[in-house]
């Protein structure tokens, strides 16, 4: 339980783990995460449950170390256990016939957009797809989100690979294009989620995006991951992850988000070695 | 009843000087001495009548204990509380005996109890440190399997009855350490972590099985637990980990903690020790607490062992309504945090980056009585006035979190969402399906957790409190009403 079972960098800095836990396999549902932590002393860190194999028993995350924590998860190995693993967690997305929908991932917020599109699909939708990324290297599951999509488009962001622009650029497209899109779900930088709604809301498509404030124990007990929508605030761990993406007030999302800056550039300066001797 | 002419005065404990404790986070209160315990334990009168245990939640044997204590037999003591309490070193720091057995100590009525929560403190320290604690007697295995929901006091306590009935029983609890509140909410200082870990090592001793980074309603629900787990029965006691906010403008701003957050940041998380642990917590220079309970003067002297210069605690009743232990709040005071009693906050305020920079509080007067039987605090128009702070800490009581009610169908809970259960048994009540197939004998258990309920349930920093077991099916403690 809890081992690495499979490890891959699927871009630059960006991996796919595949952990062993034969009940959280069989139990998650497209758009639920959870909570690991690595060492005594570690960070709970919340990941989204990519996708799962019930008969290995398996579940599989992908993240981009950015941070202190996610630095760390990338550098254990195939074998390496986690020494806690929570899930699943949130709410699954909710799933039905909307004609057409259009899924949105940027950056590694593609990884989450991966089930939540072969749950849609399954459903019976027309499926279109774009990905969004700085640069061509950092592209991922364009193979994966593309056995999916009736139509999937890439953009970047200096124009090395697919179309040079944003996710919301594509999007206009695809509307100038006639095509009738009934439904989009948008996961990736809050910059960019914001921007969907943006252009979603003008163009009168309903949109629901997933929210990843800083959370600690994701089971609603502490209010650390409290996100505003439609005036009301709600706990993104049970509430969520997934909101109407017009009705957050993204403004504040970014402030909580950037809450601990100044700790954890700290706790990326002093690097790892400081935990040595706490591992008990 | 008799009465010794010459009786010493109660034996007040060693602590830590307010100056050197509000620099680290070991514990304040030292502990007797054994000379100390011996001079407290002869105060005892061994009343016949024993009225000191008619206020203990699991009716521990006070005089019994006692007279062990008073001849030196101190690991006889601790054995004697063990019969019926298995946390007798968390006990012994957290319970609030002043209101409950200390409180009906004959010698109380002459404003000197007996000090029967530091004895307790005292024969559970003295069986850990010595190593002298001897496995209990475990019944003859009955083969019935209880799961428990959630490892407070409440998980902990049933799983050791009913581990020592023989019945297989097995602790599911969503956080990565076992303890509930004990571990997340109440601070080092108060109740040091390691001593809890051996007090949850010794029911694994008798056989329990624990389960962390378990959320029921999730991972298997209530229903999975009967059916696909082959459980007869589940506990619940997941506590009233629900964090209240306070719907006023800027609840939101960055600085703005629940305690819950608060807490588990600094306890669970091990914040304070940020640099040789990962999670970080705001180290404010002017913090306010917004409570007058025990969570309140944790969330208090925690902000000002992280450093905070200035703290303001603000209450919107008088002193006198103040719900935390006594203890509590002299020692909050002795740490120079400042009482604004009879105010209420009323908006946080907070720059352009959207960090809070000060708080309107309002002053408050008390008027007539309220359901609680306290004098309600009545708002007094155009008092405001603006304290400028960088954290605050909200700390106004918790409620009913609905995760397993909201996965459990059919399970009835009442208007604030506590699962409603039976006066007698603590069954809960609604669909039928819940009932387990076989019914268990726990009447007398049932008794005493019921009973417990009245231990560690204190409104309003967190309801709950112990549960009861019943003769069958889900059976949970009651919430605060
Ligand atoms: C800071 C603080 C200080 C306090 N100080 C005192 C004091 O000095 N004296 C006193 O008498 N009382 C005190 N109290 C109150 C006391 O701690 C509580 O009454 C007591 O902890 C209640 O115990 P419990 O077992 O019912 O719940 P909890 O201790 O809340 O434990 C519930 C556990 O269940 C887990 N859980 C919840 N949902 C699930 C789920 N779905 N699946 C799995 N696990 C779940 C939670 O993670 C938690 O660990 C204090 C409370 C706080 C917060
Ligand atoms: S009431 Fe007080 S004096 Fe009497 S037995 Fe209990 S502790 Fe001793
Ligand atoms: S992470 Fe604590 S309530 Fe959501």
């Amino acid at each position: 339980m809890k081992t690495i079972v499979a490890k891959e960098e699927i871009a630059p800095q960006t991996y796919r783990y595949v952990i062993r836990h034969p009940k959280l396999a069989r139990k998650r549902q497209a758009g639920q995460f959870v909570i690991l932590r690595m060492h005594e002393g570690g960070e709970r860190v919340p990941l989204t449950i990519v996708d799962s194999d019930p008969e290995a028993g398996t579940v599989t995350l992908i993240f981009q170390a950015v941070g202190h924590s996610t630095q760390e998860l990338a550098e254990l190995g195939v074998g390496d256990k986690l020494l806690d693993l929570a899930g699943p967690l949130g709410k699954p997305t909710h799933i039905e016939n909307y004609g057409t929908v259009c899924v949105i991932g940027g950056g590694y917020g593609t990884a989450p957009v991966l089930p939540i599109a072969t749950v849609f699909k399954q459903a019976g939708n027309r499926m279109f797809g774009i990905i969004g990324a700085r640069t061509r290297d950092l592209v991922i599951l364009e193979k994966e989100l593309g056995e999916i999509c009736d139509d999937l488009r890439v953009a970047t962001d200096d124009g090395s690979y697919g179309v040079k622009g944003f996710v919301t650029d594509v999007l206009a497209q695809l509307l100038a294009e006639g095509n009738k899109i009934d439904f989009v779900l948008a996961v990736g930088p809050t910059p960019m989620m914001r921007a969907v709604s943006v252009l979603t809301k003008e163009e009168g498509i309903p949109c629901m995006v997933s929210l990843n404030p800083l959370m600690i124990d994701g089971t609603g007990m502490c209010g650390g991951c409290r996100v505003e929508v439609d005036g009301q605030t709600k706990f993104a761990c049970v509430d969520g992850p997934e909101f109407d993406g017009h009705l957050v007030n993204y403004h504040l999302l970014m402030k909580r988000q950037g809450a601990y800056k100044h700790e954890e550039n700290m706790a990326l300066s002093v690097g790892s070695h400081c935990k040595i001797g706490l591992d008990d | 009843m008799p009465e010794a002419p010459t009786r010493a005065s109660r034996q007040s404990m060693p602590e830590q000087a307010p100056a050197d404790r509000i620099t680290n986070f070991n514990e304040v209160p030292l502990g007797y001495s054994t000379g100390q315990a011996l001079t407290e334990a002869s105060r005892c009168l061994q009343c016949k009548k024993m009225p000191c245990v008619a206020g203990c939640p699991v009716a521990v044997d006070i005089p019994g204990f006692i007279a062990l204590v008073k001849a030196g037999d101190f690991a006889a003591a601790a054995r004697k509380i063990k019969e019926t309490n298995c946390l007798p070193a968390v006990c012994g720091r957290v319970c609030p005996q002043e209101s409950q057995c200390e409180a009906l100590c004959v010698l109380g009525k002459k404003g000197e109890s007996v000090a029967i929560g530091r004895l307790e403190r005292f024969v559970a320290d003295f069986e850990r440190e010595g190593n002298l604690a001897e496995k209990p007697t475990v019944s003859v295995p009955t083969g019935r399997r209880v799961a428990i929901v959630g490892s407070g006091p409440a998980g902990l306590t049933a799983a050791a009855d009913l581990a020592r009935l023989g019945h297989e029983a097995h602790i599911f609890e969503a956080l990565h350490e076992m303890g509930g509140v004990l571990v997340y909410g109440i601070p080092e200082f108060r109740l040091p972590k390691r001593i809890l870990k051996s007090e949850v090592e010794a029911l694994q001793d008798l056989g329990v099985t624990l389960h962390t980074s378990t959320v029921i309603g999730k991972l298997d629900t209530i229903e999975d637990l009967m059916t696909e787990e082959g459980f007869d029965a589940v506990f619940v006691g997941t506590g009233a980990g629900l964090p209240t906010f306070m719907g006023i403008p800027g609840e939101n701003l960055l600085g703005v903690y629940s305690a819950n957050e608060f807490l588990t940041r600094s306890n669970l998380m091990r914040a304070y020790d940020f640099g040789r642990t990962d999670t970080p917590i705001a180290h404010g220079q002017r913090a306010m607490v917004v409570g007058g309970g025990n969570v309140a003067m944790d969330s208090a002297r925690t902000a000002r062992r992280l450093g905070a210069q200035k703290i303001i605690l603000s209450y919107r009743r008088s002193r006198e309504e103040m719900p935390a232990r006594a203890e509590e709040t002299h020692h909050a005071e002795e740490e120079g945090i400042e009482f604004h009693l009879l105010t209420a906050p009323v908006e946080f305020r907070g720059d352009e980056n959207s960090r809070l920079r000060a708080a309107l509080l309002q002053k408050m007067e008390l008027g007539a009585p309220d359901d609680s039987g306290r004098r309600r605090p009545v708002p007094i128009e155009g008092s405001e006035y603006e304290e400028p702070i960088d954290v605050v800490v909200i700390a106004v009581g918790a409620g009913a979190n609905p995760l397993i009610s909201s996965t459990t169908p059919g399970l009835e809970v009442n208007r604030k969402g506590y699962i409603v259960t039976d006066e007698e048994t603590g069954a809960t009540r609604g669909d039928r399906r819940h009932q387990p197939p076989r019914r268990l004998r726990w009447r007398r258990h049932s008794h005493r957790l019921r009973h417990g309920n009245r231990g560690h349930g204190r409104r309003p920093e967190g309801g709950g409190g112990n549960g009861q077991v019943s003769e069958g099916g889900v059976t949970s403690p009651p919430g605060p009403r």
